[in-house]
């Protein structure tokens, strides 16, 4: 149970700090996950982050749940998830009850332009860090580049290039398998 | 009835929408015709007001229309109806590759999928760059003032992050500030 409240409570910090889809999460997760408290590693995030880009729904929620599930059960993965969502409900009710006009000032919209920059600025850095870690060979290297490309500059559906990329991956396994006996 | 009307429908979003925030707009599209529940020039004030408060953009719609629909009860029910699909799937799949995760096929295919997805962070981090540097981009000029500005602040931050170790949310508040003093 306690567990259950310090994973609703992490979460709720993740969902409070995470400004924009998905991909705004990682620099939050590697944050306050791996860095500060070191539930899971680099490479263990990109695990859960290919899995929750595969799976129904929005990927920051099924980043989370999966992570809760690993530290405590089911419950952990139900407290990590409603830890998440709350603080986004309560100031999107807020919005939308008392600041209709809220996203037409020109101020609002002037200090959300600088934010886009700063979010952009962070996913990189932490981009960065993983890379290394993420694509220690060249097989690895080589998915990197051709996924990226295909998504970056093809709009290939996502879903598709991940089980692409599993398909390679054990497919790389084979050959070296093969090689090694 | 409307909450379990709400909780449905969001719930039905939550599992028709691979690939996060922006897979929801066009079934909220649809929903807002069959249900009349708000209307397209509201949906696209959801778009705005989702994409720049906290939180995961999905989850930012449905609080909304949930709350247009039916005020804050209607808020929470929408938001649980998009988050549980997610968590029955993702609990399923957690478990099932719990008792694999030693299996060699299970690392073999993670292998695969660990660079896929650094580059798919990649790629939504690219689409990103672009738009925010062609945001100025609307009066034709190539070098505009907004995409000047933007890459400025880019630099800076660059820079600050790497020799100022603070919480990321005072780069972001930083960033507001200096997109209102530079009409960003």
């Amino acid at each position: 149970m306690r567990e259950a409240a310090l994973l609703f409570l992490v979460f709720a910090r993740v969902g409070i700090t995470t400004f924009g889809g998905g991909y705004a999460i990682m620099p939050v997760l590697d944050r306050e996950l791996v860095k500060k408290r070191g539930w899971a590693s680099h490479e263990e995030l990109l695990d859960y982050y290919a899995v929750a880009q595969c799976t129904p729904g929005v990927i920051a929620v099924n980043t989370s749940t999966f992570i809760g599930y690993r530290r405590a059960g089911v419950t952990g993965g139900i407290a990590a998830t409603l830890g998440l969502v709350f603080p986004p409900t309560v100031i999107i009710c807020v919005i939308a009850a008392a600041l209709s006009g809220f996203m037409y000032l020109p101020a609002v919209r002037h200090a959300f332009a600088g934010i886009r920059v700063c979010v952009c600025v962070l996913i990189a850095k932490t981009l960065a860090g993983m890379l290394k870690k993420s694509a220690p060979d060249l097989p690895a290297k080589a998915i990197f580049t051709a996924v990226f490309i295909l998504s970056a500059f093809l709009s290939f559906p996502t879903a598709a290039l991940v089980a692409a990329a599993g398909v390679a991956g054990l497919a790389i396994s084979a050959a070296r398998g093969g090689r090694v006996k | 009835m409307i909450w379990i009307r709400l909780f449905a429908e969001f719930f039905i979003t939550g599992l028709f929408a691979v690939g996060g925030g922006a897979a929801t707009i066009p079934l909220l599209r649809d929903m807002s015709a069959r249900t009349g529940w708000f209307t397209l020039g509201e949906l696209a004030d959801m778009v705005a007001v989702a994409e720049s408060t906290p939180g995961p953009i999905g989850v930012n719609m449905a609080s909304f229309a949930g709350y247009r629909t039916a005020g804050i009860p209607g808020a929470v029910t929408a938001t649980l109806g998009i988050v549980t699909p997610s968590v029955i799937v993702v609990l399923i799949i957690a478990r099932l590759l719990d008792k694999y995760r030693e299996n060699r096929i299970t690392q073999s295919v993670f292998r695969g999928l660990r660079p896929a997805s650094a580059a798919l962070i990649a790629s939504a981090c690219f689409s990103l760059i672009t738009t925010v540097l062609n945001a100025g981009r609307a009066g034709g000029s190539l070098v505009s003032y907004g995409n000047i500005t933007a890459v400025c602040l880019a630099a800076a931050l660059v820079a600050a992050t790497r020799r100022i170790k603070a919480h990321p949310i005072l780069f972001i508040a930083a960033s507001a500030v200096v997109g209102i003093i530079f009409k960003m």
